[in-house]
This record gives structure tokens, C-alpha cells and sequence, in this order.
């Protein structure tokens, strides 16, 4: 096989990454703990490095690497984007929480990036495993994150559930994957989807494949029922930690189920739809029920990523471009939002106190007005209320749900986020109907609270002129599909 | 500036203008800058009266712009007949209700003036939306000011009022939704309110739709036996708050019905009038007889409002132009009598904190202004002749008469329903022996309560003598509706 340089080309971003990590990681060892925030600096300069040449090298059409394994195309690109973005994000919005539990280290950054080339790899992956790689990469990185405080009996627990299950979950999906290599002879996306096109394998392994690799997928993304890490892992992990899992991750798994699902296996979209539409319901119903019952945000909000990822998932299911385009602006919608919840959690914690009770927040309108306002757009933007963004984003893949002829699906969706409403109204409730449990003043670095407004504020004005973004989705999946 | 977005961006910006000023140090800026805000709110609305053709049903003061490419949807607004009151009564009213918080509201001023500002733009744009998904917009985020006033301005049992009022809203419109998504589908990728009204759709869509559509609007109006979440809210909220939920959030539900149901499924609306007919009818009279028992003199005139409302949507469901017409002025009316009942009821707990009927007597002994002007618009609220409460009543049963003569009937009683809970209310209240020694320290209502109340019973009076200016305006929309009505739109 012949190998020339130029093929490397649509990799600079992810080499760039590794060789900015690998400095890193060896610079690292050289600083005193004083001069940690180098590494932040440089960490925070490594992704706007990728940005730059993730945009200067952008085609509008697809760009193979290694014989087709790895891909390049726009909706790659802007998935990229948006995860440098939601990386970056999360780096600002967790320095100085890291910095007051002592867990303000080089590990973290290099863990940071190790999980953020991950998903880039799972982004743009062409094939079967490097999306394997990839996943893998970003799942032991959050593994060794989860486990960042070591001597919290509370995270030791969750990395511990959340490396067994994530580790059954990867082996369904490599078995699945498997079964379906068996039936096509391939393990290249565009192959095999040629492969079933051509009618080749036997149904009934083909499906049996499917069933594990839909049960791995919903493992990644917390579908039910298999979510029961979520609410651990969330609750157990760091804040700064909650905050990645809850972000970023979701805009891999999306491009994930996009590569396997209708990259690969498009032609069984009958039989996974079916598969999806139990996932997606039995998401919102038990995410929307269950965070009712919490009193902790990091848990309710856990809760609250379940049936949003069902909610995901029904754009996925409507098996159009409407609709992989609705469920792309859907998770890049999701991870903003996310990324403002927690970052508003993170801004009350301070030293020796986490601030994850929901009473927490009680009277935070009195405490600090700019806050609460912030944190009401984000809850009424989660629960899909107009004029915030999320509105939009629930619109477009009813829309989707509503064009692929499910009516019915489409009025179970908005039952329940009816009842999600609930307690993001209570979150509301809190901050400006009570008197506020904590009256020390909010203290946090300027760089967060700008960035948190800018957040906010994006959750509102993408709400009043949404088309841009949703455009920008839908040229990527159309130009890509 | 083309009029209809002056009328929706004014205030909203006046509102975040207003949330600027921060904290009640600067209460008294906070205040004057909403009573200019709302002044200009009101004063841009006036050229949609000044400037409206009343000789056609075509919509008015029309803007069309691209708002979201991807899925057609425009930023198109405009008026006919049917909204064009009522963009000037909200503007109004918003007006009464800042200076009515003047001295009232004395934590978070900014923030309660705010809210109202902001509130007032977006129910403009209900009513002024011709786009399917710019009118859901506004219908639903006027939830989140209505949500927080009740909340944090509200009495005891606010927190349990407040998420009532949204969950329930929300539920009839998220239905509502699903139904304008299928609609798109129908009408050819569209989301125009106006193409919609031309679309053929079949018997069974109709009714689904119709469905859809009325969940949303009756929790609105509200009908019964969805109306729970109003007497609760009503309560709750501060004089302002129950006073916008009456004058012009119930309206939005009744205005729904002439707007959503019935121009675009007509057939269904037909098929299912008895349904709402029934509904109407029993809002009239039993909820009549559940105001009589009430204790609390907002719950009371609550209850009334609901009773009102039934007499709306009886009228609308006559398919004729005086039952229709009669419900739009029922609708206006109701907007300045319910308005100037809260205020009174505001004034009253202003200065003694209580609203049971128990705790008052002999008001008129101390407060003779105010008792006359309580009079004036207890009589109003029974539909005494001469004041507005009466023409929109009196064109309603006389529509009812031609359609069923039992329907009339029922819908008579509230005549003496209504009289009867409204001035056994104010005998309670206003004549007797002053029992409680609290009433006997009362003031008499001062300059800024005396201006509230006299200019709504100037309306009040004005639209009972002569209602002409009102229904001139309405009749070639509501003909035009009438005729659009009648027309089967089975493909």
C-alpha cells in the first residue's frame, strides 16, 4: 500500500493535539505548583490550536486518511468545533474549583486532552474500530478522572461502576460488532453498508450483532436501561469532572451513533428504529420521573442527561437528514446548557463546601441576581421554554419525529417534558421564591464569570435567532451523509 | 418603526432597561423609568385604533421578515378586528398596573415592574403573531414572567399557585405544538397561521387538532373543569399579577379559539360545539353558584371571571356574528371590570392585609369614595344596563335565543347568579356596622387610587353607554370568520 505525507493532512488537528500533550505532559513535571497555571495556559492555547487548523482545513467534501478509516468530513468539523469549545469551557469553569481541593494538577489537563483526542478520534472515525479506539480512549481517560480524588470514598466508588459497567458495555460492543463483521466481511462503515446494501449476510446474526452494538451505544450515551452509572458517576466524580462527562462526551456519542448507525448499518434502520424508540421513551420516562426525587442537583441533573439523551435519540430514529441534523443541534444545545448548569454549581462551590444540595441554591436572586437570572435561562432552556434555545431544539426534532409519520411518539415526548418542567421549575423556585440558607458573597475569578455569561447569554440569544446554528447543522449532515 | 413591533419590543426593552437599574436603592428610578416605559408602551399602541380600517377584514399593519430559514418560519406580524383591541387593552392595562405597584411593591421593585413590562410585550406579540411558531413563542414565554410575579411577589401559598399556573398552561400547549407541527407537514412546509386557515384537512385530523387546540385554550380561558389553577393563581398573586391574569391572559384563550380552532377546523368545531357549549354552559351556572359560598373575596371574584369567561366562549360557539361579537365585547368589558375589581380588592388589603369577606362590614362608614367606586363595578361585574358588563351578556343571549332557547336560559341565570354573589360580596363588605376595629383606622383612597379607579370606570360607563367605537372595528373580521366558518373545509 502506498503511504505518502499528504495523507496525514486531515489528521493535523489530533497530531497537533498528541504532540501538544505529550509537551505538556513533560513540561509539567519541571513546574512548581506555583506556576500550574502554565499548564492551564498552554492547555487552553492546545485547543485553540485545533480550532484553527480544524477551520483552516476544513473541505465541504469528505477527506479520507488510512485507506478510509479515518474521515474527515464537515460534519466532523463541526462537531471538532463545538468540542474544543465545550472543552475550553469546562477548563475555565473548573480552574479555581480544582485549585481549592488540591486537585489543581498537571494530571487533569493531560487526562483533559488524552479524553478530548479521544472523541475526536471517535468523531472522525471510518471504521469499526478505530471508533473502538477512540471510545476506548475517551473511556479510560474519564475512568482515571472520576478516580482523581483519590482519598474520596464517593469518587473511588463511582470510577469503580463506571469502569465495570463501561467495561461490559465495550464488550457488547465489540461482540457486536463482531457479529457483524462475520456477516459482511468488513469492518469499514462505508463496506459494510455497501455489503448490506448488496444483501449480504443473513438476517438473523446481522440483527443479533445490532441488538449488542444499540446495547453498548445506549450503555455510552445513558440510555435506559442502561443508565445506572449515570446518577453515580455524576454525583461521585468531582464537579469539575461531572461537568466534561456531562458535555463534551455527548457530542462524541452523538457523531458515534451517526458513524455506526446510519454510516454503517443504515440499511437496517427499520430494525434499530424499533430498538431506539424503546430506548428514547423508556429515557424520558424514568430520567423525567426519577429527578423529581432527587434533592442533589449533580444527581438530578444526571437524571435530567437521561431523558435529554432520549430526547436525542428520537431525531436519530426518525432515520432522515431533518432528523440526524435536529439530534446534532440537539447535542450541541445539550452540552452548552450542560456546561452552564454545572458551571453555575461550580461557581457557588468554594472551599470545603460543594454546593450540590439543591437547597444550595435557595435565595440565589438575593445572593447574586446575575447568577440566578443565568441559571433561570439555563433551566427554562433544559425544559424547552421559549425564548431560550432549547425550545428550538426540542421544535426540530419533533419535527423530525412528526415528518417519519410517529405522531404518537411525538406526544409521549411532550408529556414527558411536561413533567421534566417540574423540577427545572423548582430549581427556579429555589433561587428566587426562598430565603437563602448561605449569605457568604459568591467569590470566582473574572475569566469564569464572563465565561459563564457569555454561556448564559448564548442560551438566550441563539434563542432568538436560532437559524444560523441549525443551518450550519444541517449543511454538516447533508455534506456528510 | 412599523407600529405592531413598537408595540412588542417598547416595553420589553423598557423592562430590561428597568431590571437595569438593580436593587431597591434605586426603587424610585426603577419606578419612574416603568411608568415612562409603559406610557410609550401605551402611547405606540394608540395608532393601531387611530390608524385601523375598519371597513376590511384583511390583516393589518402587516411585517414580514425571514426568522429561522430552515424550517420557513417568518417574523410576521399583524392585526385584524379581533386583536387589534386587545394590543390596546394590555397596553392599558399594564400602565394601571405599574402605577398601581407604585407604593405597594416594596422589595425587588425593579424586578416586579420589570416582569410586567416584559410581559406586556410578549402578549402583544400573541396576539399580533401571524407565524405558528412566533405565536407559540410568545404564548409560552409569557409562562416565565406571570411564573416568577406569582412566585415572588405572592402570598402564603404562592409556591404551590405558581407551579400549578405553569404546569397546567404548559401542558394544553405543548399538545398545541405537536399540533402545528403536523400542520406544517399538511400545509406544505408552512408555518403561516394564514395558510393554514385555507388547508383542507380530513374529519379525523380535524378532531385531533381540535382536541389539541382546545386543551391548550381552555386551560387558558380557563373552562371548566379545567379551570382550577385560576382561583389558586388568583390568590396568590399580587394585586398587579391578578389583575394582568384577568384582564388580558384569559383573553389570550378565548382569542385562541377564534384565531386556531375554529378558522382552521371548522368542521370539528361544529361537530364538537355541543362539547363546549356544555362546558360554557355549566362554567355559567355552577360556577355562579361556587362563587356565591366563596369566603375569600379573590377566590370570589375569581370564580366570577371563570363564569365570564363561559359566557365567551358560549357566545363564540353560536357561529353567529352577534354571539361572536358579543363575546369580544364580553372579553373587553371583563377586562376593565375584573381589572378594577382586583385593584379595589388590592386597595382593601393594602390597608388592613386580609381579603375574607368576614373581616370587612361598614366600609362605607370610613371609605365613601371608595365604596362608591367598589359600587359602580360590583354593579358592572352583575350586568347592570349602562355599564359594559351588559352589552356583551345581553348580545349573547340574544344570539343564544336563535340557536336553542334552553341554552339562553341557562346562560340567563347568571343575571341573577351574578348579581347575587357580586352584591351579597359587597354588602358583606361595604354596608353595616363596623365590626373589626382595624376598619375604623381605614383611609379613603388617595390621589393615585382615586386616578386607577376613575379612569376604568370612565371605560367601564363609556363602553356600557356606548359600545359602537368597540364593535365597528370587529364586524368585518368577525363577519368574514363567520363566513369562513361556514364554508367545510373535507378535501
Amino acid at each position: 500500500m502506498n503511504f505518502s505525507l499528504a495523507e496525514l493532512v486531515p489528521l493535523l488537528p489530533e497530531i497537533f493535539l498528541l504532540a501538544m500533550l505529550s509537551l505538556i505532559l513533560v513540561v509539567d513535571t519541571m513546574l512548581k505548583d506555583s506556576q500550574r497555571t502554565a499548564t492551564y495556559v498552554f492547555t487552553l492555547l492546545t485547543l485553540a490550536g485545533c480550532a484553527w487548523l480544524t477551520f483552516s482545513g476544513h473541505r465541504t467534501d469528505p477527506v479520507h486518511a488510512f485507506s478510509g478509516m479515518f474521515v474527515d468530513d464537515t460534519l466532523a468539523d463541526v462537531l471538532k468545533l463545538a468540542l474544543y469549545l465545550a472543552v475550553a469551557f469546562m477548563l475555565v469553569y473548573s480552574r479555581s474549583y480544582l485549585q481549592a481541593r488540591g486537585l489543581f494538577k498537571g494530571e487533569f489537563y493531560a487526562l483533559t486532552l488524552f479524553a478530548t483526542l479521544g472523541m475526536m478520534v471517535m468523531i472522525s472515525a471510518g471504521h469499526f474500530l478505530t471508533l473502538y479506539l477512540g471510545l476506548e480512549l475517551l473511556s479510560l481517560s474519564l475512568y482515571a478522572m472520576v478516580a482523581l480524588q483519590r482519598d474520596s470514598a464517593v469518587a473511588t466508588e463511582a470510577a469503580m461502576k463506571y469502569f465495570v459497567l463501561g467495561a461490559i458495555a465495550s464488550g457488547m460492543l465489540l461482540y457486536g460488532m463482531s457479529m457483524v463483521y462475520g456477516s459482511t466481511g468488513s469492518l469499514m462503515l462505508s463496506d459494510v453498508s455497501v455489503a448490506l446494501q448488496e444483501g449480504a449476510g443473513q438476517k438473523v446474526p446481522l440483527v443479533f450483532g445490532l441488538v449488542f452494538i444499540v446495547a453498548g451505544l445506549a450503555f455510552k450515551l445513558g440510555a435506559v436501561p442502561f443508565h445506572m452509572w449515570v446518577p453515580d458517576v455524576y454525583h461521585g466524580a468531582p464537579t469539575a469532572v461531572t461537568l466534561f462527562i456531562s458535555s463534551a462526551p455527548k457530542l462524541a456519542a452523538f457523531a458515534f451513533s451517526i458513524r455506526l448507525l446510519v454510516q454503517g448499518l443504515e440499511v437496517l434502520h427499520t430494525d434499530w428504529r424499533d430498538m431506539l424508540v424503546l430506548l428514547a421513551v423508556l429515557s424520558m420516562a424514568v430520567g423525567n420521573l426519577a429527578a423529581i426525587a432527587q434533592n442533589n442537583i449533580k444527581r438530578m441533573l444526571a437524571y435530567s442527561t437521561i431523558s435529554h439523551m432520549g430526547f436525542l435519540l428520537l431525531g436519530i430514529l426518525a432515520g432522515s437528514q431533518n432528523g440526524y441534523a435536529a439530534s446534532m443541534f440537539y447535542s450541541v444545545i445539550y452540552a452548552l446548557m450542560s456546561l452552564g448548569g454545572f458551571g453555575i454549581i461550580l461557581l457557588l462551590a468554594r472551599q470545603g463546601f460543594e454546593s450540590d444540595e439543591l437547597d444550595d441554591l435557595k435565595g440565589l436572586n438575593q445572593r447574586s441576581p446575575w447568577a440566578a437570572f443565568l441559571m433561570l435561562l439555563l433551566m427554562f432552556s433544559m425544559a424547552g421554554i421559549p425564548p431560550t434555545v432549547g425550545f428550538y431544539a426540542k421544535l426540530s426534532v419533533l419535527q423530525a419525529v412528526v415528518e417519519a409519520g410517529l405522531v404518537w411518539l411525538a406526544v409521549v415526548a411532550v408529556l414527558f417534558s411536561l413533567i421534566g418542567a417540574f423540577y427545572y421549575l423548582r430549581v427556579v423556585k429555589l433561587m428566587y421564591f426562598d430565603e437563602p440558607l448561605q449569605v457568604a458573597p459568591i467569590e470566582a475569578p473574572g475569566d469564569m464569570r464572563l465565561a459563564l455569561s457569555i454561556n448564559g447569554l448564548a442560551i438566550l440569544a441563539l434563542g432568538i435567532l436560532p437559524g444560523p446554528l441549525m443551518g450550519v447543522c444541517l449543511i454538516a449532515v447533508q455534506s456528510s451523509l | 418603526m412599523p407600529p405592531l413591533s413598537l408595540v412588542i419590543w417598547v416595553p420589553i426593552l423598557g423592562g430590561l432597561a428597568v431590571l437595569a437599574t438593580g436593587n431597591d436603592r434605586n426603587a424610585p428610578l426603577a419606578r419612574w423609568l416603568a411608568l415612562v416605559a409603559a406610557a410609550l408602551g401605551f402611547i405606540v399602541s394608540i395608532p393601531l385604533y387611530t390608524g385601523f380600517d375598519a371597513t376590511t377584514h384583511a390583516v393589518q399593519f402587516e411585517e414580514l421578515a425571514p426568522w429561522i430559514y430552515r424550517f420557513n418560519v417568518n417574523y410576521h406580524l399583524g392585526v385584524d378586528g379581533i386583536s387589534m383591541p386587545f394590543i390596546l387593552l394590555n397596553s392599558f392595562t399594564t400602565l394601571l398596573v405599574v402605577i398601581a405597584g407604585w407604593e405597594v411593591i416594596r422589595k425587588k421593585v425593579a424586578q416586579y415592574m420589570a416582569a410586567f413590562l416584559i410581559m406586556s410585550g410578549l402578549i402583544n406579540g400573541v396576539f399580533a403573531a401571524l407565524d405558528a411558531v412566533l405565536f407559540y413563542v410568545f404564548f409560552e414565554s409569557m409562562l416565565i414572567p406571570m411564573y416568577l410575579v406569582i412566585g415572588v411577589w405572592g402570598g402564603p401559598n404562592r409556591v404551590y399557585a405558581a407551579f400549578k399556573f405553569f404546569l397546567y398552561t404548559l401542558l394544553g400547549s405543548l399538545l398545541m405544538l405537536v399540533a402545528f407541527i403536523y400542520l406544517y407537514f399538511q400545509a406544505g412546509n408552512s408555518f403561516e397561521i394564514l395558510d393554514y386557515h385555507k388547508l383542507a384537512i380530513g374529519m379525523t385530523a380535524q378532531e385531533l387538532l381540535f382536541v389539541a387546540f382546545f386543551l391548550a385554550f381552555a386551560v387558558k380561558v380557563p373552562m371548566w373543569p379545567v379551570h382550577t389553577w385560576l382561583p389558586d393563581a388568583h390568590v396568590e398573586a399580587p394585586t398587579g399579577g391578578s389583575v394582568v391574569l384577568a384582564a388580558i391572559t384569559l383573553k389570550v384563550g378565548a382569542y385562541g379559539f377564534l384565531r386556531f380552532s375554529m378558522p382552521i377546523v371548522p368542521d370539528a368545531s361544529h361537530e364538537l360545539a355541543w362539547f363546549v357549549i356544555t362546558l360554557s354552559l355549566i362554567a355559567v351556572a355552577y360556577i355562579g353558584l361556587v362563587a356565591l359560598v366563596q369566603a375569600d373575596m379573590k377566590k370570589l371574584i375569581a370564580y366570577s371571571s371563570i363564569a365570564h369567561m363561559g359566557f365567551v366562549t358560549l357566545g363564540f360557539f353560536m357561529f353567529n356574528p352577534l354571539g361572536i361579537e358579543g363575546g369580544l365585547v364580553q372579553m373587553i368589558s371583563h377586562g376593565f371590570i375584573s381589572g378594577a375589581l382586583f385593584l379595589c380588592i388590592g386597595v382593601m388589603y393594602d390597608r388592613l392585609h386580609s381579603r375574607q369577606i368576614k373581616d370587612y362590614g361598614g366600609l362605607a362608614n370610613r371609605m365613601p369614595v371608595f365604596a362608591a367606586f367598589f359600587m359602580l363595578f360590583a354593579m358592572a361585574n352583575s350586568g347592570l344596563p349602562a355599564t359594559s358588563g351588559f352589552v356583551g351578556e345581553f348580545m349573547v343571549i340574544m344570539s343564544a335565543t336563535k340557536v336553542n332557547f334552553w341554552f339562553a336560559f341557562i346562560a340567563a341565570t347568571t343575571l341573577i347568579f351574578g348579581a347575587a354573589y357580586t352584591l351579597w360580596m359587597y354588602k358583606r363588605v361595604v354596608f353595616g356596622k363596623v365590626t373589626n376595629p382595624h376598619v375604623e383606622e381605614m383611609q379613603d383612597i388617595n390621589k393615585r387610587e382615586f386616578l386607577i379607579l376613575g379612569v376604568l370606570a370612565v371605560c367601564v360607563l363609556g363602553m356600557g353607554l356606548y359600545p359602537k367605537p368597540f364593535t365597528d372595528v370587529m364586524h368585518a373580521s368577525v363577519d368574514n370568520l363567520i363566513a369562513h366558518v361556514g364554508q367545510s373545509k373535507l378535501p
